[in-house]
């Protein structure tokens, strides 16, 4: 299809979409008008129930925390799918730019940036572990958490080379990790079958304080299991994408 | 009847697609797929507005204010995680594709046989 014929067919689909949508909206309560009920019954009895005090991660890792495990386990399989998209095809072998050029030494890496990211790298770790570690009290989570853990090792690909990210991240540790996390959630929930409860009802104390470190039993845990995770599973593409970039050549002929 | 957020809404889907029909660059195919899936968000959130309510975190307000809708919030967070996902996939398809063919336009891939 030629590219004037194809935006033609887009403009005239994307019409009937419009009107479609317009007539659907109609019908819909309006902005701010929000219906209910299930949003106001948990807002109600969460905070009661779990001792946590956010709502939202006492969804992800209690109410739907079922549906959290096969969340986790997209992660895990997009990582384990890069990696087999990514392996190597025949032909093709390691080789870093500075194998291609040995007359040639790659310019350093300048000193402000490895000033900013040597400054950013242990403040980022710390903020990846809070969030990670607080989901049962404020706007975080094993998720953000494990994201905010996975840019401080992008921090020290930034500082060094590659060959450094490769060191302090080695596949096979990444790959371990990754699996303790994904591994740790589900056994959480199995442990509570063990004990003759429902796949992952919370067992553990509550605690008295809502919100506190130490409140909401299993909440907390399984977000630092997600919280590990998620932070391999991300060192793990990004390592994948970055060693096709800088080191994966095709075999010259 | 405030309908703005979903009109917004509609924007992002539309914007997204039209870069995806017209696009000549497979890595360029990809973020408009993120923005039409962007749209997603503020669709969620929109659902669960509640006008003048406050966040579901009850930490450092007293319990039964009004808070807008958590559930739509965390399947939010399942958005940006099955979009990571789905984006790092893409990407390293694209790799390939660009092993393999040469090339990255989606036209001259289509024309290509094997």
């Amino acid at each position: 299809m030629r590219p004037a014929v194809r935006r033609w067919v887009f403009l005239i689909a994307g019409a009937g979409f419009v009107a479609f949508y317009l007539w659907g909206l109609t019908g819909l309560p309006g902005f701010g008008n929000y219906p209910g009920p299930y949003g106001d019954i948990i807002n109600s009895v969460a905070v009661a129930q779990t001792k946590a005090t956010g709502v939202v991660s006492a969804i992800n890792f209690e109410y739907r925390g079922f549906d959290t495990v096969g969340e986790e386990f997209i992660l895990f399989v997009a990582a384990t799918g890069v990696s087999t998209v990514l392996r190597h095809l025949r032909g093709e072998r390691d080789r870093s730019a500075l194998d291609e050029a040995l007359d040639r030494n790659a310019p350093p890496t300048s000193d402000a940036i490895r000033m900013v990211t040597l400054l950013f790298t242990g403040p980022t770790v710390v903020i990846g572990w809070y969030l990670a570690s607080h989901a049962q009290t404020s706007p975080s989570g094993g998720f953000q958490g494990g994201v905010v853990l996975a840019t401080a090792f992008i921090l020290i690909y930034l500082a060094g080379q590659f060959l450094v990210f490769e060191r302090v991240s080695p596949v096979d540790v990444t790959d371990a990790v990754e699996a303790v996390g994904a591994a740790g959630f589900a056994c959480i929930g199995l442990a509570a079958v063990g004990l003759g409860l429902a796949y992952l009802s919370n067992y553990l104390p509550l605690g008295q304080t809502p919100g506190a470190v130490d409140s909401s039993g299993t909440i907390a845990l399984i977000s630092f299991f997600v919280g590990v995770e998620v932070a391999a599973s991300f060192v793990l593409i990004v390592g994948e994408l970055l060693e096709q970039t800088l080191l994966v050549r095709q075999e010259s002929r | 009847m405030h309908i703005f957020p979903f009109v917004v809404v509609a924007w992002i889907v539309g914007v997204g697609l039209y870069g995806l029909v017209t696009s000549r660059h497979l890595v360029h195919q990809i973020v408009c797929l993120i923005v039409v899936q962007s749209s997603t968000y503020v669709l969620l959130l929109g659902v669960g507005y509640v006008s003048g309510a406050v966040a579901p975190y009850f930490y450092d307000i007293p319990l039964h204010t009004p808070a807008v809708d958590p559930v739509v919030q965390a399947l939010a967070l399942t958005d940006v995680v099955v979009e990571a996902a789905v984006t790092a996939l893409l990407l390293s398809f694209a790799i390939q594709a660009h092993k393999r063919f040469g090339t990255l336009d989606p036209q001259e891939l289509a024309e290509l046989k094997g």
